[in-house]
């Protein structure tokens, strides 16, 4: 749409599984500047919801659901994000790599 | 127990202000108290409905149903804040003299309590769902300790509604024509708040450019997601990163809202004050 012409996109999404209230992986990297998908898929088998305030996302992920959630650009950096049902369980960190800096 | 507790008070602490809000702002509106219960109500069943069909409601609109619907009942609420506040500007002088007492229904009173009634219901709706969804999965783990879980969950539950209370003791404690200056005031930066947070959903989705992804970042000053933060997102619409064009929405019903009150009212003001016309 509007907004999605005029800005650069990541390829691939980022794929993020829940099991046993444990993000795999819980560590990802994104190429800074882009705007790019988060896909969550929760094999569970109770609700999630997937939440990131550095992100700012937020959304419910139902047992064996999966959703896609967008984000960025965003500045090279460390970006939290958790199931806010079980925050102490379920967490990772997304970075934010700097273009040209990405190993290939 | 702990854990849960803070979840789910997390949850219905934004909830909990809003109701404590209208609670305030419609006091000496003959009958607000049936509205309001049949919002907090139907608020309750929207949630656990809502809940119920979670998945489908995630899965539509290619998986964007959830950010629209949440869009969507914001910029209800947003509508039904603003009517209310318009409302108020021209009827605010009968309630505040007292009249009312001697049984003189305010026309159109009821029609402004359906839109709060409205707002109180979307309030609970929102947070009412996740509160659901996370007692249901608490309650179909069964694993240790679930009974502490429920409890904690319900005691935050119960804290929310504190929260309410504690608000509403706050505002009406303040002389009646002022505190419905600052109710007003509070509604016009609740529906700011709420019409900023349903274009940034819109702008994460795509359908409305972001304008920034992120003007700036004050969450090392104060973060969100720690109580005050979360008291202020909903009191006044603090974000801690905000995007351009949440920005630019929030000011935008800021200025009509407060431009529209102060019309009104100086419309009003000579005819309330009886003496004299302009």
């Amino acid at each position: 749409m509007l907004a999605a012409a005029t800005t650069a996109w990541a390829a691939d999404p980022v794929v993020l599984t829940l099991k046993d209230h444990h993000f795999t992986p819980t560590e990802v990297t994104v190429p800074a500047g882009e705007r790019f998908r988060i896909e969550v898929q929760n094999q569970d088998t109770t609700p999630a919801e997937f939440e990131s305030n550095d992100l700012r996302v937020e959304k419910i992920v139902v047992p064996g659901g999966k959703i896609v959630v967008t984000a960025g650009p965003l500045k090279p950096g460390t970006y939290k994000f958790f199931d806010d049902y079980h925050p102490n369980l379920a967490k990772g960190t997304l970075t934010a790599v700097a273009a040209g800096k990405t190993q290939d | 127990m702990l854990a849960s507790l803070i979840i789910v008070f997390r949850e219905v602490f934004e909830a909990g202000l809003i109701v404590g809000i209208v609670l305030a702002a419609t006091r000496s509106v003959p009958r607000r108290g049936a509205f309001i219960a049949a919002g907090v109500a139907s608020g309750v069943i929207g949630a656990a409905l809502l809940a119920g069909f979670a998945g489908a409601l995630s899965d539509a609109l290619a998986g964007r149903g959830q950010e629209v619907f949440n869009a969507a009942v914001l910029s209800v609420a947003v509508v039904m804040l603003g009517w209310h506040n318009l409302w108020m500007a021209s009827h605010g002088r009968e309630l505040a003299s007292e009249m009312k007492a001697m049984g003189r229904a305010v026309a159109g009173g009821d029609k402004s309590l359906l839109a709060m009634g409205i707002v109180v219901a979307i309030a609970v709706l929102r947070e009412g769902a996740e509160v659901v969804l996370f007692l249901y999965g608490v309650a179909a783990s069964s694993g240790e300790g679930w009974v502490a879980l429920l409890t904690g969950g319900l005691l935050g539950v119960a804290l929310g509604a504190l929260v309410s209370f504690l608000i509403y003791r706050g505002l009406v404690a303040i002389p009646l024509h002022h505190m419905f200056t600052v109710t007003s005031w509070l509604i016009t930066l609740v529906a700011a708040g709420m019409a900023g947070q349903a274009a940034a959903i819109l702008a994460g989705i795509d359908v409305i450019p972001s304008l920034g992804f992120q003007l700036w970042d004050t969450s090392w000053l104060l973060s969100q997601d720690s109580i005050l933060g979360r008291a202020l997102h909903t009191l006044m619409g603090y974000s801690d990163r905000p995007m351009g064009v949440q920005l630019a929405v929030y000011l935008l019903v800021l200025a009509v809202l407060a431009i529209g009150t102060h019309r009104i009212e100086s419309r009003e003001r000579p005819a309330a004050a009886g003496s004299k016309p302009i």
